[in-house]
């Protein structure tokens, strides 16, 4: 895919999660539509992944440590038949169903369960530090969120990953800047992050996480360093429809029918100026 | 009741045998969270380097690193205090090693009181309470080195997730050379009729050395080796409770919710025996030399010889 298309299928991931969340109460809606880019640029563009190969050796492994920003990374995997689109919509959120709030291993695609937040850095370096000792090429990308830097086991993780120079794992912080209760900043200052990264051994870029062109250059680039990546993705909460953007209360907000209908108009008009036919 | 071979700390036993798991399995791991001399690993990391992946003083993320390793193929084997790898770790242990079903052995050394005059950040007198409350977390307590011998002989080949409490004595040899590890399976170590008593690890050494001063007063005590704590054996427990109208069980672990409450929860459902829970009391630990705290708390031979007694009325 190129960067258009790419752009079109991210915005195009947004309306299925807008109205996946709208249709079932649920959902974490700021959080998906502030990480969609970075999830379609894997999975569409720079992971070596498919639904016949992934949990191989040589795969690459996706960790979504925000696990709740949980229904992008169904949309994803839904479009790209890993999973059903229709038992997505049937069952989300239903009674004994697989598609829960978080990502379970009962899905295809999703490697561990998460949710629990400050886990996915470790996973990842657990992953990435077998790959070296099997000699695989494999690579492995953790998805993480800014307000989750506040746990301390990241900064367990970080410190190993630099520890063992995991040159073959790139860390993303989904970095909007908010959280449930409010700014990063005013609930528990995590920034800079790039120093703090630099200090405990990483190479750390940053980066217009919603700019589809520089995300997918972020992720691309061979890793030369010889030490873990972290690409710091400035991104939006709620990107894409108006009434959701940079708002901390639409963490997990549901769109009213109004908001649900201006919602769509807005990423189908936006579907439209990307030459969507 | 114990044989003449050498005796050996658990940590020696588990030590060499992991070492001879190395010809067979090309993914064992050790994880240590600088907890390889204490651990008593030093032999095997010595010799398989690049088998020991060492986590620093960081027990949480040693847990979900040996998870990412464990989903990755390997057999990792995470090494670290009781105390803290039972509850610092534990939602680690919940989410990224028994939920995620990745095939992660936790080894809790030092357990129980073990670590003596360190006192209470060291002791872990809860593990088998929060343990054995995770689904799908098999746990264990061996006693003699033929018995952690054979458990850790199981764990090599096992792909599900377990933790296993041990100690840092050097224990009488009850077993012999080809004792075979069954999960899930109580052993009776010594047949009786008048009472049973129930322990594992260190504290069967207390139930046992209690049922030859039981004996020398004419009463024949049963001694009953759990050491299967998760899966428990039923079967034998539901038999015991309705064999015998007295059955008594010996932890070195809080009263609430450890192999007492375990064993409670069998006996209740199935029989009438009565029966009494030794252990710690649910208060701030006493501190000092663990043979005397275990006095101390009744669950040494002498406590559980003088409650057998008690409850008899003997």
């Amino acid at each position: 895919m190129n960067t258009l298309e790419l752009k079109k299928k991210a915005t195009e991931l947004r309306k299925y999660t807008w109205q996946l969340i709208y249709e079932h109460s649920n959902g974490h809606t700021g959080s998906d539509l502030s990480c969609a880019d970075i999830l379609v640029a894997l999975y569409y563009k720079v992971m070596n992944q498919t639904p016949e190969n992934v949990g191989s050796p040589e795969a690459d492994t996706y960790i979504q440590s925000k696990g709740h920003a949980v229904e992008i990374w169904y949309e994803v995997l839904a479009d790209l038949g890993y999973i059903s689109k229709k038992d997505l919509d049937d069952g989300y959120s239903k009674f004994n169903t697989p598609f829960i709030g978080h990502p379970t291993t009962h899905l295809k695609g999703m490697e561990f369960n998460t949710g629990s937040l400050g886990h996915g850095l470790g996973l990842g370096v657990g992953v990435a530090l077998a790959a070296k000792m099997d000699g695989l090429s494999k690579h492995t990308y953790v998805l993480m969120g800014d307000g989750e830097q506040a746990e301390g086991s990241i900064w367990e993780a970080a410190m190993a990953a630099g520890n063992y120079s995991l040159d073959n794992l790139t860390a993303i912080v989904d970095h909007n800047d908010l959280q449930i209760s409010g700014t990063t900043d005013s609930v528990m200052r995590s920034n800079p992050l790039d120093r703090k990264y630099e200090a405990f051994g990483w190479e750390v870029v940053e980066i217009n996480g919603n700019d589809m062109d520089t995300v997918v250059k972020a992720l691309s680039q061979p890793n030369t360093s010889g030490k873990p990546k972290l690409i710091i993705a400035n991104t939006v909460k709620g990107k894409g429809i108006t009434v959701a953007e940079n708002r901390a209360d639409w963490h997990h907000k549901i769109p009213s029918q109004e908001e649900y209908e201006t919602g769509i108009k807005q990423l189908d008009a936006q579907l439209e100026a990307l030459g969507n036919d | 009741m114990t044989n003449i071979d050498e005796k050996m700390t658990a940590s020696a036993v588990i030590s060499a045998t992991l070492d001879e798991a190395t010809k067979t399995d090309p993914n064992l791991l050790v994880v240590t969270c600088d907890s390889r001399g204490s651990a008593g690993l030093v032999p095997f990391t010595n010799k398989h380097p690049e088998r020991t992946v060492e986590m620093g003083i960081a027990e949480q993320n040693a847990v979900t690193v040996a998870a990412g390793l464990a989903h990755a193929g390997k057999h990792p084997f995470v090494f670290s205090p009781a105390a803290f790898l039972a509850m610092r770790s534990i939602e680690q242990v919940k989410v990224d090693v028994a939920y995620s079903a990745n095939n992660v052995k936790l080894i809790g050394i030092s357990g129980g009181n073990s670590y003596t005059w360190l006192g209470t950040t060291h002791h872990s007198l809860n593990d088998v309470a929060i343990t054995r409350a995770i689904p799908d977390l098999e746990v264990y307590q061996p006693a003699d080195k033929y018995q952690t011998k054979a458990l850790f002989k199981y764990l090599v080949k096992s792909d599900k997730p377990a933790y296993v409490r041990i100690g840092k004595k050097k224990l009488d040899n009850i077993y012999q050379e080809d004792y075979e590890f069954v999960p899930g399976k109580a052993n009776i170590v010594k047949e009786g009729k008048d009472i049973a008593l129930i322990a594992c690890g260190e504290t069967l050494y207390s139930a046992y050395h209690a049922a030859e001063l039981l004996k020398e007063d004419g009463i024949d005590a049963e001694v009953v080796d759990l050491q299967s704590i998760k899966p428990l054996d039923v079967e034998t427990i539901a038999k015991l409770a309705q064999s015998f109208d007295q059955i008594i069980t010996v932890e070195e672990h809080d009263v609430i919710n450890g192999i007492g409450s375990a064993v409670a929860g069998i006996v209740a459902q199935y029989a009438h025996a009565k029966l009494t829970i030794l252990g710690f009391p649910d208060e701030p630990a006493i501190q000092g030399p663990q043979d005397e705290v275990l006095h101390y708390y009744g669950v040494d031979a002498e406590g559980v010889y003088k409650k057998a007694k008690e409850i008899l009325g003997k």
